[in-house]
């Protein structure tokens, strides 16, 4: 077991050196630059400009230079707003996209997997066919049609919750809610297909001719398996989860890090894009370490392939 | 399809005549492939779901195509005179801020969303075809370390790599098709992979093998046709995905740059204004919403049409 996770985890700090290496050189062959404005400015200022943001140097000593301070935790300063650090940035709106990330998949993990266990164990009822097509809809329905959809309606139309800002729990509800149904539809399908394959498995024939109870089948023999699909499924929900809030916050105002890399990418900030990749990235590659360690906990076989 | 061929090419010439094993191989493909193609029909017109997700998407695409035709109002046109309007007689779906007519928008707007789902899981399609049958007909260390690459850009956020992509290289319409297609052909490439693993060890890729064809003959005459069933499968719901991505885009701003507008855009000017002008969002959110449905229950019907054994119930 611990050479299998100190295998993972060195194959993520290479995934981790490589997403920064292909981020930075990319940014860096951007024509313009995060400097170039409307005005003006004289080149003498321009030049000081970027000789204190480093830019005088050439590229692959650039590239040396960042890594280091990156490895130590610093991002250097954002070059399009001044005296901040993106490292300030960072820590002030990380706790808010943190806090709705994690809601929204508790959220859709709380509402899809139950669903998809009583669809799969209750098959061909309404029980079945009522959330399922309830998860079909929220499976076509993006982020960008639900969010407004559920603003206008909540919102706007009823006038029973905020519609943007952070001010408060009921200002989370209907952020969190946008986010995480997506990906309550998906986990309660996948939990669904799951334990459909294990009920059907020869051994639960067994069982039930052994006269054990049903719901010790499902409980102990089934959940197990059946779960599966949804734990490595953990992975891709949080990088979509990630790619949606630069949507959800952007409906609803909420002063996250999605909007500051939607930001960062428009105005061509390339610290504040730099940094917040490899935060994107660390978490993934985190989340991904985490959910193989469960899986191979499930199902120690997985250990050899 | 290896008796005939094998006939036809040991008649004593060292280099196949390679108008034989060709039409062979057609005769071949048609009396095997018309029946699996026909099975399939058949279980696909017993699904209903299927069946009005077809209908719809062609009714939808026919809207998009040839509706702006039909439509005496000129997408870029203004007339501040009947700004954001709701639906009338004149202007069905309303107008926006500007005056446009919604309807023709909406249908223009659908062309290029369309569009995107057509042309990236074109490029898509082929990266993955290609990386994946050749993956899986190397094998050994080749195929290893090819599957490795696809396992490491499985982890990277790709969203966060397009978004970086779009910005750039200026937002062009055409480069966006192609990021997104690149960022999409991973399962491709798995799925291919693993059915030609399968088929490989079988007679007709040994005969293929002993007759001297070159690998590339192989692949592409001998390995990529039987793999078509899933191929197909994954196209229709790599389609979505697509549109999924370039609207996320549009909807960020990072998409599709105006005077174009795709849906994305159209969704994304709507919710701007949705508290005063609701039907700006509703109509192409509408459309938006239908055609991902029609396709992702048409791409299940295929599945279970194409691919009964891997049909999940």
């Amino acid at each position: 077991m611990l050479k299998f996770v100190a295998g993972r985890l060195l194959q993520g700090i290479l995934v981790l050196l490589a997403i920064y290496a292909v981020t930075f050189f990319l940014v860096a062959a951007t024509p313009g630059s995060p400097f170039s404005s409307e005005r003006a400015i004289r080149p003498e200022i321009l030049a000081q400009i970027e000789a204190f943001y480093g830019y005088d140097k050439p590229v692959f000593e650039r590239f040396m230079t960042s890594l280091g301070n990156a490895l130590s935790g610093e991002f250097g300063p954002s070059a399009v707003y001044a005296n901040r650090t993106v490292t300030d940035i960072i820590s002030e709106s990380f706790p808010v996209s943190l806090k709705l990330g994690a809601l929204s998949l508790l959220l859709a993990m709380t509402l899809g997997i139950p669903a998809g266990i009583l669809a799969a164990v209750k098959r061909n009822t309404w029980l079945d066919y009522v959330p399922m097509s309830a998860a079909m809809v929220g499976i076509c329905l993006p982020t960008f049609v639900m969010g407004p959809m559920l603003a206008l309606v909540f919102g706007i139309i009823l006038k029973v919750l905020p519609v943007a800002g952070w001010f408060g729990p009921e200002f989370w509800i209907l952020p969190a809610a946008t986010l995480g149904l997506v990906y309550a539809a998906y986990f309660a399908r996948l939990t669904r297909g799951g334990m459909l394959e294990m009920l059907n498995q020869d051994w639960v024939r067994t069982a039930r001719a052994k006269g054990v109870k049903e719901t010790t089948i499902i409980w102990r023999h089934c959940l197990k398996g059946g779960l599966m699909p949804a734990v490595t499924f953990l992975g891709p929900a949080l990088a979509g989860i990630i790619s949606g809030s630069f949507v959800v916050e952007t409906i609803f105002q909420v002063p996250g890090l999605g909007q500051w890399f939607v930001r960062g990418a428009l105005n061509r900030d390339d610290f504040l894009i730099l940094g917040l990749t490899v935060l994107f990235a660390t978490m993934i590659v985190i989340m991904n370490l985490l959910v193989d360690i469960v899986q191979v906990a499930l199902n120690p076989r997985l250990k050899y392939e | 399809m290896s008796d005939i061929s094998q006939t036809a090419t040991l008649q004593g010439k060292p280099q196949p005549d390679p108008a034989a094993p060709a039409v062979a191989a057609m005769l071949d493909e048609l009396e095997e492939g018309s029946s699996l193609w026909k099975d399939a029909w058949a279980r696909l017109r017993k699904n209903k779901l299927a069946l009005t997700s077809l209908f719809l998407f062609i009714v939808i695409i026919l809207f998009c195509v040839v509706g702006p035709f039909l439509s005496p109002y000129d997408s870029q046109a203004q007339n501040l005179l009947v700004g954001a309007e709701g639906p009338s007689a004149a202007h069905w779906f309303g107008t926006d801020t500007l005056g446009r007519d919604l309807l023709v928008r909406v249908m223009e707007g659908g062309r290029i969303s369309l569009l995107v789902g057509l042309v990236a899981t074109t490029v898509s399609l082929m990266i993955g075809v290609i990386f994946g049958a050749v993956a899986g007909y190397m094998g050994g260390r080749v195929d290893a370390a090819m599957m490795r690459f696809v396992d490491l850009l499985y982890a990277l956020p790709f969203t966060i790599f397009v978004i970086l992509l779009m910005v750039a290289f200026g937002r062009s319409l055409w480069l966006m098709f192609v990021a997104i297609g690149c960022v999409e052909w991973l399962t491709m490439a798995r799925i291919v992979r693993s059915g030609v693993i399968g088929l490989k060890k079988q007679e007709f890729v040994e005969a293929a093998v002993s007759l001297g064809y070159s690998h590339t003959r192989i692949i592409m005459r001998h390995l990529i046709p039987n793999v078509l069933g899933p191929v197909i499968v994954i196209s229709t719901l790599t389609v979505p995905a697509v549109m999924l991505l370039e609207a996320f885009l549009s909807f960020l701003g990072l998409g599709v740059q105006p005077p174009y507008a795709s849906w994305g855009v159209l969704i994304n000017e709507g919710q701007q204004n949705m508290e005063i002008f609701p039907w700006l969002l509703i109509f192409p959110a509408f459309f938006f919403a239908l055609t991902l449905f029609c396709l992702n229950f048409l791409g299940d019907g295929l599945r279970d049409a194409l691919d009964p054994k891997s049909a999940k119930d």
